[in-house]
């Protein structure tokens, strides 16, 4: 690179020998005047990782420094797969095979990117509204693209793609679902609906939206948890307590927990089937009502009170998991409930229930497996490299992001997209993801798993040169877009 | 340092050949050992291009001038020719036509080693075609590529002519001095596909109409081939018969061209609106419009 006057640059990356104006780029799109610096627009990343956990990303021609080669603990770059490209199917090793001492110990870093036909993501949503059956089909753009799996702790899990919808489906559904992945695992928000079921918009590290409604808290427990959490604060200021949960109602005079507090009796009927006292299932239909349910008026899962037991001007407190909703009533001479407004010393009991609700948020986890081509760009003996990572003699990183590796065979990882630095995420039209991953040992341990040694580079090499970067990167679409020079 | 040419396989078995502003999507069928056949040599080929052509682009960067040969590399001498029957009328660089030249290069290189039923070089958008007599291509024919949307479909089977289709419009990589949003030709080779569909788009226009930002293409690529000309950078809606009008004047270019021989049919789209030289079902090829807008 040459730097004539008025800011332009030479590019010397190729022979076409560009002249790029500052905030141009030369003719590939590849390469770019960036403030009179000729940099890569798809760059390598490093990841400067800090003390304090959090992360910044560098531009991998930004100058690394002196490097001691630690790759996994604090405060030192770690030379990320991000754009290193790959080839496929791995005939030849990998891009980048660093070599760099980490306490006098020589270590080595494979560094590649995979492309995975076998991935797709695990997404957690935090709500205890209905979003759909379990099984039921997610769909995107009307196409297949997962579907609902468990209900899990306050919250819901889908599972997106994975080689049935990425592959041995139609076309589209191929190209819909590998967008999906791509988008939700790069950070952006994705429509998603669900047959019988919800439109949700999912977004890693944002609240769900479900039916067009944000989600803002977690509930603190189910119904009868909560009773069991508050029926302290509520003893002597209200007579009754119903929380209203899809999952179980707890009612409060019922409750063991009122129990122990000698609460009276106040002859309540619920609506939906008692589990064990002051427990109650399917008190109404799963919805986006109250706790989960598809109620908005709570009276409706209230049958009536038995006149034997309950009086006139008995308070009753009906609150939902999150205290999102609460209605507090007095009967009347006939026992009828009438609404009124809510004291204020329950009203911070309610307030606490609400306090105690940790963020919904949208949870994304990347899960593919490393296939025998991967590996065999890492070492010529593929079922090593399993055995190495399954013996923890080999790390593996995805962009620099721990993983979690699955036991059993093959090399099957998850990840949170969220620790991968930005758009670290590609595809290829096959259709298959493109992620980054890294696998690092000692020397020893590489040559003894049949590494290849003779592709070995020092770290300063990667550090320096601005070339040999391997580009697989396909256009987004073979579209007919353009002619001419 | 320089990048080296890149070489790789796609999963679905297609070959993606990089090197500088080259990207070369190819895909071939036929037996397996004639693949791999056309893969090596396809590779073969692509590795040395860029440099040749480097080794002669200040020439290739020259208004072309009939009857007189300035350039020796076969990829140049391709380029020349496809621009050659323009130059006489128009504005017009070998540079024109280096996609499709490229194209039909590489699948050159590939029919002549291997036995193939149907291949193809896509060089961004520049398409080479070889179909043998029963071998049928389509192509999704995409207005403007921020939206992706297909605005028809280009059929081609093997006992037509053609064998190149390229697509110009101001949204491409490359300069365009007209409007259209995509002008798609369908020629004998992706050569003269390129070089006409240069022509046709800079033809679908509206001279000094405001709605038509225009700067020097100097001031965006100091190294362009259209110097101080100025190429289109922004436009502003337009009227339906504005529209109607400019597309008529790149329609009037395409069938002239198509009377003379240079190509087999075009595509015209501007602002939501498609002309075709011929849409016609009893050739053996077509344009035709999107059933489904995707």
């Amino acid at each position: 690179m040459s730097a004539p006057p008025d800011g332009k640059i030479r590019c010397d990356a190729c022979p076409v020998l560009c002249y790029i104006k500052p905030g141009m780029s030369g003719a590939c799109d590849r390469y770019a005047n960036e403030n009179g610096e000729l940099v890569r627009v798809d760059p390598h990343i490093l990841l400067e990782r800090t003390v304090s956990g959090g992360g910044t990303v560098v531009p991998f021609l930004e100058g690394g420094g002196d490097w001691d080669g630690d790759l996994i603990r604090a405060s030192n770059p770690f030379v990320t797969a991000i754009g290193a490209g790959t080839t496929y199917p791995d005939y030849k090793p990998a891009p980048f095979i660093v070599s760099s001492k980490v306490d006098g110990v020589d270590m080595v870093t494979v560094v590649t990117e995979g492309i995975y036909s076998y991935c797709g993501v695990k997404v957690k949503i935090d709500t205890d509204r209905f979003i759909g059956p379990e099984r039921s089909l997610v769909r995107a753009d009307g196409e297949p693209v997962g579907h609902v799996m468990t209900g899990e702790y306050g919250s819901q899990m889908l599972s997106l793609g994975g080689v049935n919808h990425l592959t041995h489906g139609g076309k589209k559904e191929g190209r819909v679902t590998c967008e999906v992945l791509m988008d939700l695992c790069n950070g952006k928000a994705v429509e998603l609906n669900v047959d019988d079921g919800a439109t949700l918009i999912v977004q890693a590290g944002q609240p769900p939206i479900v039916n067009g409604e944000t989600e803002a808290r977690m509930r603190v427990g189910c119904g009868s948890a909560t009773i069991g959490m508050f029926a302290k604060q509520w003893h002597g200021k209200v007579d009754e307590v119903v929380v209203v949960d899809d999952h179980i109602t707890g009612v409060l005079s019922e409750h063991q927990a009122g129990k122990m507090l000698d609460i009276r009796e106040t002859g309540i009927r619920m609506k939906g089937r008692r589990s064990t006292p002051g427990r109650y299932f399917h008190v109404a239909q799963p919805g986006s009502g109250w706790g989960g349910t598809d109620i908005t008026d709570p009276l409706e899962i209230v049958a009536g009170f038995n006149p034997d037991k309950a009086w006139p001007g008995m308070t009753l407190l009906m609150v939902s998991t999150t205290g999102e909703q609460h209605a507090f009533f007095r009967l009347d001479e006939r026992l009828n409930p009438v609404e009124t407004p809510l004291p204020a010393d329950l009203r911070r009991s309610v307030e606490l229930i609400s306090e105690n609700c940790e963020p919904a948020l949208c949870s994304v986890l990347f899960m593919a497996g490393a296939g025998g081509s991967l590996r065999a760009g890492v070492t010529e003996n593929p079922v090593r490299l399993t055995r190495s990572v399954k013996d923890a003699l080999t790390t593996v990183t995805a962009g620099g992001a721990p993983v979690y590796v699955w036991p059993g065979g093959g090399i099957t990882f998850m990840v949170d997209v969220l620790a991968l630095p930005e758009n670290a995420f590609g595809y290829v039209p096959t259709p298959a993801l493109v992620a980054p991953i890294e696998f690092t040992m000692t020397l020893a341990d590489y040559a003894a798993l049949g590494g290849h040694l003779d592709h070995i580079r020092p770290l300063d090499d990667i550090l320096d040169e601005e070339s040999g970067r391997q580009v697989t990167q396909s256009p987004a679409i073979t579209a007919l877009r353009r002619a001419g020079a | 340092m320089r990048d080296a040419p890149q070489h790789a396989l796609l999963a679905d078995g297609r070959l993606h050949l990089q090197h500088g502003p080259i990207d070369l999507i190819i895909e071939t069928f036929g037996a397996d050992v004639e693949i791999i056949k056309a893969h090596r040599a396809a590779i073969r080929r692509f590795d040395p291009v860029l440099g040749e052509l480097c080794s002669e682009l200040e020439a290739l960067r020259r208004q072309a001038r009939p009857g007189l040969s300035v350039v020796s590399g076969p990829v140049a001498r391709r380029m020349e020719a496809a621009v050659v029957p323009f130059a006489a009328d128009h504005f017009i660089t070998p540079m024109a036509a280096v996609a499709g030249a490229v194209a039909d290069a590489i699948l050159a290189a590939m029919a002549e080693a291997a036995t193939l039923e149907k291949a193809y070089v896509n060089n961004g958008g520049d398409i080479a075609l070889l179909l043998s007599p029963t071998a049928r291509f389509s192509a999704a024919m995409i207005g403007d590529p921020g939206k992706g949307e297909v605005v028809g479909i280009a059929r081609i089977d093997g006992r037509s002519p053609v064998r190149g289709i390229a697509t110009s419009g101001r949204h491409g990589r490359s300069f365009s001095r007209g409007i259209a949003d995509a002008v798609t030709v369908l020629a004998q080779s992706a050569a003269e596909a390129d070089a006409a569909a240069t022509i046709i788009a800079n033809a679908v226009d509206l001279p000094g109409h405001p709605a038509v930002t225009r700067q020097q293409a100097c001031d965006l690529d100091p190294q362009s081939d259209l110097g101080n000309r100025l190429v289109t950078i922004a436009l502003g809606p337009l009227r339906r018969s504005e529209i109607e009008d400019a597309l008529a004047n790149g329609l009037a270019m395409a069938e002239h061209l198509k009377r003379s021989g240079l190509i087999e049919a075009a595509s015209l789209h501007l602002s939501g609106t498609t002309l075709a030289t011929d849409a016609s079902t009893d050739r053996p090829f077509r344009l035709q419009e999107a059933a489904i807008h995707a």
